[in-house]
């Protein structure tokens, strides 16, 4: 659909956010703790921060939970009986606060649970979810949104996309039809469109490389010193994985209480040595180096040869968290 | 399909199990629900995720044949955390399956060819299955030709069936075991299966060689196999590689840019080598 | 730091090591570890107040072993791991050099793990009044309220293991929550799976951390688990009178000696 504007007061915010909790969504939003900002389950407005680039952990877990019932059972001597997951009741989340990076993440995302094989308890999440993204004003060095086809003001994968203005209000882009039936539902809260110039209001984000080139040299590197290099100070653990906003592999592990118990689905790292250890002790990817080249490979090889999008939104999160600085950027502009 | 779960598995009845060799278990097993077996359907090749509720799910092939309806047959051996608690079960228990996953042996294109198989140890189950689909459908190829090693006669697995190959007219079959592994009564080769095979010496005209096995023998074998004059997409072997969820999603058992899951697990020797070392 | 870069040169020169294990430039106010090979690359080197990761974790990384014999940039949090993972037998004196930093940010040499011990006779860990006030007050809650504060503390963990990586003293080929025959901790992260993870991390650290802030720093969630190693301390001080790695005496808790007072053992 067309983007429609419109223009939201800095006060209708609040209102609209206790509308919305009113209503019974459950809203996730940016949330300080000590120097960070998470998104938290939040049901009181002031515990909303706006002092953030991004958010440490990512919004893919309104999705895509650490942990998540795939079924559960129950073993008696006769018989054993499936109780399916998917047919539970799933929250009608709204997200608070995304960042374009975040909404554009949640593209790739929905491609690796789709395709032939189409994840259900993934969609009914997704289905649940309202994006009401705000635009950057600042960035950092950690940021590269504008090399992967995104950007500051970027609006795909939102539902809403808000701008602080100069005067304080925000411009509210509508950008899908379910955005625009929040703003039926809410129309005293919007006003006609504003003129105002979106661009400059928003953070510059230098472009650091160009994405269609590195896919091409990724072709042709799978032997190279690169990865052993950038990768020498790896501790091994998940953060980068975790914090990002489009990673999604996954282990599948049995939790037994007696004779009832669940399947559940759990974040996994290709960070990790165990994750393609085979009960031989073989392992194809025996080094951090190798494993460093999966991650970079599949964001920039795998999946754009696959679906022509990365698998990286450029929001730094990987860079920022890791215990070691190992920095994305530096390994793919040092290609 | 598109609105059913796909992490629910079969729920599956042990109908019978066979010991085959130290470790190692053939579990038959059958539908707990009817509808189920009438509309289950797989191809040689083809693997799935098999569970115990509570411990977790492992990946291994079907061995059983397409041809023979009813249940499916896998084989294991007990290693880690779910094959051990498979080997628990006991014949009645319900176990999950979920399935067929991954692609499958060209046997269409197959027909009118000979095939010559070439297994190791615990190697001979993805095998098993296209054999007796061959053998079910003979009248569609030639000779059939099956070279089978493992490190000691005790680890043979599917005796009974090596026993009935062996006395079939229309199979050649040829056993061996690594030095040392043999029995006073063993009438069978000694030697490693690429030796073997060399000595075997099988035509490679318009012939398909089928391969499985560990790594180091899949590697001494295609130069033996090259020499007796099978071009690369002439051989074909099954790849393994650590999975979870069997469809193309958890992330890791990809070799490259190829999907063991989805892409495989069956290869030809031809596509094997454009594929990085990640196996 | 040019003596710093002279040293670690000099070093490398001379083939006394293949590698320097040291803090260079990183990104934003960060620094990094650098792995200098090549005389050129020691003058990268840098040492000030940000220089705070704990190199000693790679010095049982496998991928760092393969570099060779290093020498390893060692400030006071760095020295203690290193004669921890001595007391430990991860590590003995040839396996390495050390470029020993004092508090004053002095260059000191070692000749022996128990010069090292020796120095730190002046350098004790002490635990800063900030966190023993907040152990104190956690220390005095109702248990349900204390069992209610970790659990809260610990929902944002999302088992990344990164505290489990940066710690030099997590050097297990495969740790305990990796084991699954059996599974003794859950993998997932749930409150009851996270909950185990850190209490089995704090109590395999017991008597063996030496407050180098690692994992904390590490966390990509900001949780406190500082507070529960940084606990142990004070109780391993408790019950046995001090803490703070000993080549004479060994890991508190694990060591044996016929004149301990407990009964238990005999």
């Amino acid at each position: 659909m067309q983007t429609e504007n419109y223009l939201i007061r800095k006060p209708s915010l609040e209102k609209l956010f206790n509308d919305l909790i009113g209503g019974g969504k459950t809203i996730y939003a940016p949330k300080a703790k000590g120097d960070l900002a998470l998104f938290s389950d939040v049901k009181t407005y002031s515990d909303i921060t706006e002092d953030y680039i991004v958010t440490a952990n990512s919004a893919k877990l309104v999705v895509f939970p650490r942990t998540e019932k795939l079924f559960s059972y129950h073993k008696s001597k006769e018989k054993t009986e499936i109780t399916d997951a998917a047919g539970s009741t799933f929250p009608d989340v709204v997200l608070w606060g995304t960042r374009p990076c975040d909404a554009a993440a949640f593209i790739p995302l929905t491609d690796t649970f789709n395709g032939d094989y189409k994840d259900i308890i993934f969609n009914n999440r997704r289905e649940r979810v309202f994006l009401i993204s705000f635009s950057c004003s600042r960035s950092d060095e950690y940021c590269f949104c504008t090399s992967v086809n995104s950007g500051p003001g970027n609006t795909s994968g939102s539902d809403i996309l808000f701008t602080k203005l100069s005067g304080g209000d925000y411009l509210a882009e509508v950008i899908t039809p379910k955005g625009q039936l929040l703003v039926s539902e809410n129309s005293d809260l919007f006003e006609t469109k504003s003129e105002e110039d979106k661009e400059q209001q928003l953070a510059v984000v230098a472009t650091r490389f160009n994405q269609v080139e590195i896919q091409a040299k990724l072709q042709n590197l799978f032997e190279n010193p690169v990865w052993d290099d950038k990768s020498r100070a790896c501790l091994g653990c998940g953060s980068c994985a975790y914090v990002c906003p489009v990673c999604s592999c996954f282990d599948i592990q049995d939790e037994a209480h007696g004779n009832k118990g669940t399947r559940l689905r759990c974040w996994d790292s290709c960070g990790f040595g165990l994750f393609t250890l085979h009960t031989s002790g073989h392992n194809p990817r025996e080094t951090q180096g190798a494993r460093w080249r999966q991650r970079i490979l599949h964001k920039f090889l795998y999946v754009p040869n696959k679906s022509k999008i990365a698998g990286c939104v450029g929001c730094g999160r990987c860079s920022r968290s890791c215990p070691a600085d190992i920095n994305i950027l530096d390994t793919l502009t040092s290609l | 399909m598109s609105n059913q779960n796909i992490y629910i598995p079969y729920l599956m009845r042990i109908e019978k199990i066979t010991l085959e060799a130290p470790g190692v278990k053939t579990f038959r097993l059958k539908f707990e629900n009817e509808e189920d077996a009438e509309t289950f359907s797989f191809k040689a090749g083809q693997f799935g995720e098999y569970s115990i509720m509570g411990v977790g799910e492992s990946t291994f092939c079907i061995a059983s044949s397409p041809t023979r309806k009813g249940y499916i047959e896998c084989t294991f051996r007990q290693a880690g955390k779910v094959t051990s608690a498979l080997a628990l079960a006991e014949e009645g228990d319900v176990v999950g399956f979920r399935g067929p996953y991954g692609n499958t042996f060209p046997l269409d294109a197959w027909k009118g060819k000979s095939l010559l198989f070439i297994a190791g140890g615990i190697a001979l189950p993805p095998m098993r299955c296209v054999i007796w689909n061959a053998l079910d459908t003979r009248e569609n190829f030639k000779d059939i030709t099956i070279v089978y090693g493992a490190k000691s006669v005790d680890d043979l697995v599917y005796k009974d069936e090596l026993a009935e190959w062996r006395s079939r007219p229309d199979v050649k079959l040829v056993t061996t075991v690594d030095p040392g592994g043999e029995t006073p009564d063993w009438k069978g080769e000694i030697g490693f299966v690429p030796m073997v095979l060399e000595k075997t010496a099988p035509s490679s005209e318009n012939t398909i060689a089928i391969v499985c096995g560990p790594p180091i023998m899949i590697k001494f074998t295609f130069p033996v196999l090259e020499k007796l004059g099978f071009t690369e997409e002439n051989i074909y072997t099954t790849l393994e590689n650590r999975m979870k969820c069997g469809f193309g999603k958890c992330g890791r058992c990809n070799v490259g840019e190829v999907y063991v899951c989805k892409d495989g697990p069956v290869f030809s020797y031809e596509q094997l080598k454009l594929l990085p070392a990640e196996y | 730091m040019s003596e710093l870069i002279k040293k670690a040169a000099a070093l490398l020169e001379s083939k006394s090591v293949q590698v320097v294990i040291g803090y260079g430039k990183g990104t934003g106010n960060r620094t990094r570890t650098i792995f200098a090979t090549q005389v050129t690359e020691c003058e990268n080197l840098i040492f000030d107040s940000r220089c705070v990761q704990n190199l000693a974790v790679y010095l049982t990384k496998l991928e760092i072993k393969k570099l060779g014999k290093p020498a390893i940039v060692a400030p006071v949090p760095v020295l203690r791991s290193i004669l921890q993972l001595a007391v430990e037998n991860q590590i003995t004196e040839s396996d390495l050099v050390i470029l020993g930093i004092t508090s004053e940010s002095e260059l000191i040499d070692f000749e022996s793990f128990a010069a090292i011990e020796t120095f730190l006779t002046t350098h004790k860990i002490e635990i800063e009044e900030k966190y023993t006030k907040t152990i104190d007050a956690i220390k005095a809650m109702p248990v349900a309220e204390r069992f209610a504060y970790w659990v809260k503390e610990l929902e944002s963990c999302f088992k990344c293991y990164a505290c489990r990586g940066a710690c030099p003293l997590c050097y297990c080929t495969r740790c305990t929550v990796d084991d699954n025959q059996p599974q003794w901790i859950s993998v997932a992260s749930h409150p009851l799976g996270n909950l185990e993870w850190h209490i089995m991390r704090a109590m395999h650290l017991a008597g063996r951390c030496t407050d180098c802030e690692a994992c904390y720093n590490a966390c990509p969630m900001g949780i406190p688990i500082h507070l529960l190693t940084k606990s142990m301390l004070q109780d391993v001080a408790d019950n046995f009178g001090s803490y703070g790695p000993s080549l004479d005496k060994q890991n508190t808790l694990s060591s044996f000696k016929p004149d301990d007072k407990e009964s238990f053992i005999r």
